[in-house]
């Protein structure tokens, strides 16, 4: 039976540990708490179809423009099976991988900011009528987004861009619409790319909360770890059955592989602090001269989430729509004020980014604006790396 | 304005693609007939008015006397000059005859070189006369060139983004070919227009909207070079259609520094 009913969510406010942050939590009942699965490869079709069957878009991983995007699947076959990504500052390039992994990369060009928080939207019309105008209210998206394959950084990215835009009394009506559809699989890497540092950021690899399903890959199949209700029913679709003490032991051999190969580390020890006690500091000059002030690293930043709007109109006047992009504080007319930029020169605009990334988000959200997901890192094309920024600045504290 | 303001298409050296934008925006053509009066426009009508206009738009480069008389003229009678596309903007391509020898070139080209009298530089408008607004492209955006109209129609400021095509090229979902494969592409220092049309069908950027602002060109050529790019593949990049914005020149001419001084050095 199709159920086309979102599941039961809560909007909860959090404390502990130092952090604050609301988040949608899904409701789980633990009756006689819930192990851990395992179904084979194949099933995996199974679950897609259940989604698909069930009214969501299903969206993941798959080779497109020589790299691994977020588009829509109709099938498992359309994943990057046997393929990988390798990644430094400034480069990305597939490989193919000496066996057939299905989930055998990390991130890579797109993130799932584009479901949540599309690139482009439009936020109300309006029409001129004999009186006046005629406001049209944005007619609610009807798509029910299922992400399948969502990292650990990811979901520490969504949490984040929850509390962006859900947060407070403005909420964001596309977002909120979206998010509360949202249907989360979730995949535990098994490696780490060059640039990866979740495990300074404290938000991975270990997918541990903020999914419906969790997947951890191994050889002879996939264990899945449930996180909602409705994950539980999605789930019987794939003939699975309780994972076995041994696959329970690959699953985690595979994930703490992925801490194994993490090279790259940011100390977070004076974050928040640090960046904002040296503005000063002659490095962001220096910075300012490699960066080409291109947007590049916002936008493929998983937690950015600025935006610009306009009023479209024809050109008799007779309809007007008011339109959302994404923009970026890379971009100088984005600081426009009273007809010139506020933020002028490159490195003002570095600068500007990075202390609020790393250090006065965490007054804003309370959380850091960072996950360690590391595509700033590869898709800038001059190769910076904000994790080096962060050490020359504290090498050298300006006094 | 109380009356429709009268707009007067000008072509100085050109290949008409950018006045061809505005025929091209056949949508909106008889909506901006209601606002503006086109009075003088010979690729549209034989029928030419004289000034004094409103609007003039001016396509094309200075290459000849006679041009840069007529520049002057044009002005003179314009309230507002526009210049649209890159030779008007910067020179367009035919300001690579800035680097040569104008003489060796028209005796190579031409079987009675007697017969042609031109100037040794090809030069923007803005070098010859006041510009009141540069649309830039190669050719134009027609619904930038509508908006820039309608702007200048209604007093508003034109709304034309200044910022990278980079920006384009991630809200459509392109995936970078400098990181992905080494490929090199202006979009990083190249103004927005084209809405990222190129990248979007495998190719890097070619630059034909001009310099974006910034544009850190030392730093990209430099991460060229890094992945192997010869001065010799990067500076036909540069040279094109806007070949002599100061940016780009500048940048081309480091480049041809270099390639005289030796191979392996970088920026």
């Amino acid at each position: 039976m199709l159920t086309l009913v979102p599941s039961p969510l809560a909007l909860r406010f959090g404390e502990g540990s130092g952090e604050r942050f609301y988040y949608f939590d899904k409701q789980l009942h633990m009756t006689a708490s819930s192990p851990t699965l395992f179904f084979a490869k194949p099933q995996l079709q199974a679950l897609l179809n259940e989604l698909r069957g069930r009214g969501y878009c299903v969206v993941g991983p798959t080779i497109e423009q020589e790299a691994i995007v977020y588009s829509e699947l109709q099938s498992v076959e359309e994943l990057p099976r046997g393929w990988t990504d390798e990644q430094a500052p400034g480069q990305y390039r597939l490989k193919r991988r000496d066996d057939d992994a299905w989930f055998g990369f990390v991130v890579g060009p797109h993130s799932w900011k584009k479901y949540l928080f599309p690139p482009k939207a439009t936020l109300l019309s309006a029409e001129k009528t004999e009186t006046g105008w005629a406001f049209i209210p944005r007619a609610a998206d009807s798509t029910r987004y299922a992400l399948l394959g969502v990292r650990a950084c990811e979901l520490a990215a969504i949490r984040i861009q929850d509390q962006v835009f859900l947060n407070g009394p403005y909420q964001d009506p596309i977002y909120r619409e979206r998010r509360e559809q949202l249907f989360i699989v979730a995949v535990n890497c098994t490696q780490a790319a060059s640039t990866c540092f979740c495990t300074s950021m404290n938000t991975g690899p270990r997918c541990e909360r903020g999914f419906d399903l969790a997947l951890t890959e191994i050889d002879e199949g996939f264990l899945c770890e449930i996180g909602s209700d409705l994950g539980r029913d999605v789930v019987a679709a794939c003939s699975a059955a309780p994972a076995t003490p041994a696959q329970l032991q690959a699953a985690e051999t595979a994930r703490q592989q992925a801490v194994d190969q993490m090279t790259r580390h940011m100390d977070i020890s004076d974050l928040p602090g640090l960046l904002l006690g040296n503005l000063d500091h002659p490095r962001w000059k220096e910075v300012g001269e490699r960066c080409l002030s291109c947007t590049n690293c916002t936008m493929v930043c998983p937690t950015c989430f600025c935006s610009s709007v306009t009023e479209v109109r024809d050109l008799n006047m007779e309809t007007v729509e008011r339109e959302r992009v994404w923009d970026s504080c890379f971009n100088p007319d984005f600081s426009n004020l009273g007809g010139s930029p506020v933020r002028n020169d490159t490195a003002s605009r570095y600068r500007q980014w990075l202390t609020h990334k790393l250090d006065s988000w965490h007054d804003q959200f309370g959380t850091s604006g960072c996950v360690g997901c590391g595509r700033c890192i590869t898709w800038c094309p001059v190769g910076i790396d904000l994790t080096e920024e962060v050490a020359a600045i504290r090498e050298t504290p300006t006094p | 304005m109380s009356r429709k303001p009268r707009l007067a298409v000008f072509k100085f050296a050109s290949c008409d693609g950018c006045q061809l934008s505005l025929l091209d925006a056949e949508d909106e053509l008889l909506e901006i007939c209601e606002r503006i009066d086109i009075a003088h426009f010979a690729e549209a009508s034989s029928d030419l008015q004289a000034g004094p206009y409103d609007i003039a738009l001016v396509e094309g480069s200075i290459t000849t006397d006679e041009d840069a008389a007529r520049i002057l003229r044009v002005r003179a009678e314009s309230r507002f000059l526009i210049t649209i596309g890159a030779c008007a903007t910067s020179g367009g391509v035919q300001a690579l005859r800035n680097w040569g020898h104008i003489d060796e070139w028209v005796r190579s080209v031409y079987p009675s070189p007697e017969f042609i009298h031109t100037l040794a530089t090809s030069t923007p408008i803005a070098a010859h006369v006041h510009v009141d607004f540069e649309l830039h492209g190669c050719p134009i955006n027609h619904h930038q060139l509508v908006d820039v109209l309608v702007a200048v129609a209604e007093g508003r400021q034109p709304r034309v983004p200044s910022h990278s095509v980079c920006l384009d090229c991630k809200r459509r979902g392109t995936v970078c070919h400098v990181v992905s494969r080494g490929i090199p592409c202006l979009g990083p220092v190249t103004q927005s227009g084209c809405g990222a049309l190129c990248p979007a069908y495998d190719r890097g950027c070619y630059g034909c909207y001009g310099p974006s602002h910034p544009a850190n060109t030392t730093s990209l050529l430099r991460q060229f070079q890094k992945l192997g790019r010869a001065p010799d593949e990067l500076v036909p990049l540069l040279r094109n259609f806007n070949a002599t914005t100061p940016e780009f020149r500048r940048a081309s001419e480091q480049l041809v520094v270099l390639q005289t001084n030796g191979e392996g050095k970088s920026l």
